[in-house]
């Protein structure tokens, strides 16, 4: 099914749509600010200061470029492909998330807002969210899932102790999509002072454009990286995906390069053939939610499914619009790993390479681990290490049967 | 081609006009608490004296309402309601009540996922005149209000405090049957805006549109209505309503036999509110 396209890096267009996928489904009382927000960031995009505002930043307070680290005894272990870690888990408050809210809220300053809400899952985006809000003196919600709040207790704590209010979510399934729910309902109730801080790819127009853009750093880097490294490019690069930010930020530079294979990794749960589990693309059918038309795990009305995932990052029932084109288009493919396979790939990464990932990216090891034994020695795989485990461990402490 | 709308709109706004009075409309959930139950109110309202009737459409992630509506969502949509079934008891309504307008309102996804043009279709046959989806802004228009305009149904669009004089009128323009002036900024059941606040939205609005206001959000007692009726042309009551619903509820969520008595008897009280609007 794969088409021939030009390039395909040109998206969104101006109604912020990627083929049929994204644009603008919002109620009249919040479009008037998205307009606003857009023009906001058209004009920061081309603003040499704004550029400059947020590689200081990155620089300075994030701590990129991050590593790209050549996983040796994983590569000798798996047998075959090269395998290179792009080690956004060592970025100040140890995920990839911390890119886009630097950016986010260098934005909203610009727009003179003085409040701002995000939604989390897995507390990774709250966290990264009220760490930007202590940097600039903004105060900040934070909308939580009181069943993630349950299994990210580290991240309630951090984000409290950095001065944010977080607000448990009990509507609908208590997860990610209702904490978004929940920061929307805010959000059209405070559309004058309040910026929201949207943490994936998702979202109306220019979200899904804008977070991308933001975590673009990290492919672009990975692109100079490995031309020191290797003198070439990678020949394929593998990405966790919940609501897939991490990926875009990674694939997106490397979009128009035919050769290089792309994968993203969705959350299997229990398995994509039960009820259980968080893989949009792999089980869902396309529809319209939180702002723009992607797939979603929905019933046959069109009702909204719970998803599933040991991973509370990528326990999100919907993916981003982009993803969603792409995988249309078949320019990445889309695969998934289960519960168990991701928490496999846990415990071997923290063995063999003295890195405790984040559950999200054990699901992309998880794969990496599924295809490296069977490429060439030559083949140099390059995976986004988008966060790191010290959140995870008592849900993985849990999930082995282990009592700390 | 466009198919003529069905005209409910226009009589029913116009008869109120003659009575010199406002109009109440009303908000219900369809099928909450369960299928049998909603059916009764619906069939109750026109002669407890809703002169427009909204019917929501069940989803699971109403994400512009506030508990009340969110409850009366869950509540439909565990009791196994379908928007076929929604539809079907407009049917049923209609083979009674052959001038009382129905408005259908909720979110895309469900329409979409049943297919517009299907949807589309069958509401037109079953007696619906205008549609409601707080999620479609004109921005998004060919998605489903060009088609339900083209099919004969009216499309019904919020304007609200931060549609500007600017934007109104892209607002306004595929806008037909009535406006709904949403009067305060947030989600449905919380706030409420003044007297004063309305009174300004409604003039500003009319500066831009002839066609009849109606205006709700935060409305919830017979002065409300009464105040908001005597400046627009009908006062929209929907959380008030819903947590008459949900107050008629036993303790395991069944209803008590008097459901659907006591919530008519509330939307009477109401009416009584309009009644003496003086209205526009
Ligand atoms: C470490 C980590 N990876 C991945 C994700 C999933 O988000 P995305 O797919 O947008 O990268 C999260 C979300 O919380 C996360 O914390």
């Amino acid at each position: 099914m794969k088409q021939q396209i030009n390039t395909y890096r040109a998206g969104p267009d101006e109604q912020g749509h990627f083929g049929i996928f994204g644009g603008r489904f919002v109620a009249e009382t919040l479009m008037p600010l998205i307009l606003e927000v857009e023009k906001a960031w058209d004009a920061a995009r081309d603003d040499p200061t704004f550029a400059q505002e947020l590689e200081y930043y990155f620089k300075h307070y994030v701590g990129r470029p991050s590593p790209l680290y050549f996983a040796n005894r994983l590569t000798e272990h798996f047998g075959g492909a090269k395998v290179y870690f792009k080690r956004d888990e060592l970025n100040h408050t140890g995920a990839h998330k911390i890119n886009n809210c630097v950016g986010q809220i260098l934005l909203a300053r610009r727009m003179g807002k003085t409040r701002i809400i995000a939604e989390t899952g897995a507390g990774q985006h709250g966290v990264a969210t009220a760490t930007v809000c202590a940097l600039f003196d903004l105060p900040c919600t934070i909308y939580m899932g009181s069943k993630d709040i349950a299994r990210q207790a580290p991240n309630v704590f951090r984000m409290k102790l950095l001065g944010a209010e977080v607000k448990p979510v009990t509507s609908g399934s208590n997860s990610l999509k209702d904490a978004m729910n929940e920061a929307l309902r805010d959000w059209v109730a405070n559309v004058e002072d309040t910026f929201y801080i949207i943490g994936t790819v998702a979202g109306p127009h220019p979200y899904p454009a804008m977070v991308r853009d933001f975590q673009s750093v990290i492919g672009r880097e990975t692109r100079e990286q490995m031309m020191e490294a290797e003198g070439r490019l990678p020949d394929s690069l593998v990405a966790c995906i919940g609501g897939g930010s991490n990926a875009m930020g990674l694939f997106h530079p490397f979009l128009d390069e035919a050769d290089i294979k792309i994968i993203g990794v969705e959350a299997a749960g229990l398995g994509v053939d039960t009820d259980k589990h968080a893989a949009s693309l792999t089980g869902g059918r396309p529809g319209v939610l939180h702002g723009n038309r992607t797939y979603l795990l929905q019933d046959d009305d069109g009702q909204i499914l719970e998803a599933h995932s040991i991973s509370a990052g990528l326990d999100y029932p919907g993916i981003g619009p982009e993803h969603s084109w792409l995988y249309e288009t078949g320019r990445v493919e889309y695969v998934s790993a289960t519960d168990k396979e991701a928490l496999e790939a846990f415990q071997l990464c923290s063995r063999m390479e003295g890195i405790i990932p984040a559950l999200e990216p054990s699901h992309a090891l998880a794969h990496v681990s599924k295809i490296a034994g069977g490429l060439p020695k030559d083949h140099i795989l390059c995976m986004n290490m988008c966060g790191r485990g010290d959140k995870d461990i008592f849900t993985v402490a849990e999930a082995l049967g282990v009592k700390i | 081609m466009s198919a003529a709308d069905s005209g409910r709109f226009s009589r029913r706004f116009a008869a109120l006009k003659a009575a010199g009075r406002g109009g109440l409309i009303t908000f219900i959930t369809a099928g909450d608490p369960d299928y049998e139950s909603s059916k009764q109110i619906v069939f109750g309202l026109p002669e407890a004296g809703a002169d427009v009737i909204e019917l929501g459409m069940p989803f699971s992630d109403p994400m512009a309402d506030g508990p009340s509506v969110q409850a009366a969502s869950l509540r439909a949509l565990a009791a196994g309601m379908k928007l076929a079934r929604v539809l079907e008891m407009v049917r049923e309504f209609r083979a009674r009540d052959d001038d009382t307008p129905i408005v259908l309102m909720g979110y895309y996804n469900p329409i979409y996922s049943y297919g517009v043009d299907r949807f589309l279709a069958e509401a037109r046959e079953s007696g619906v005149d205008g549609l409601i989806v707080v999620d479609l802004p004109p921005e998004e228009d060919q998605e489903l209000c060009l088609p339900a305009l083209k099919a004969g149904l009216n499309f019904i669009r919020l304007a609200t405090p931060t549609t500007d004089d600017q934007r109104l009128p892209t607002v306004l323009s595929n806008t037909s049957g009535f406006v709904y002036y949403v009067s305060v900024m947030g989600i449905t059941g919380t706030k409420s805006a003044t007297e004063g606040a309305v009174k300004a939205a409604v003039e500003r609005l009319r500066r831009h549109t002839d066609l009849p206001i109606g205006v709700g959000f935060g409305i919830k007692t017979p002065e409300n209505v009464r105040a908001v009726a005597s400046v627009a042309n009908a006062a929209v009551v929907g959380s008030a309503i819903i947590d008459r619903i949900a107050g008629g509820l036993d303790g395991n969520g069944r209803p008590k036999p008097d459901l659907a008595a006591g919530v008519l008897g509330y939307v009477r009280e109401l009416a009584a509110g309009v009644r003496g609007s003086g209205g526009k």
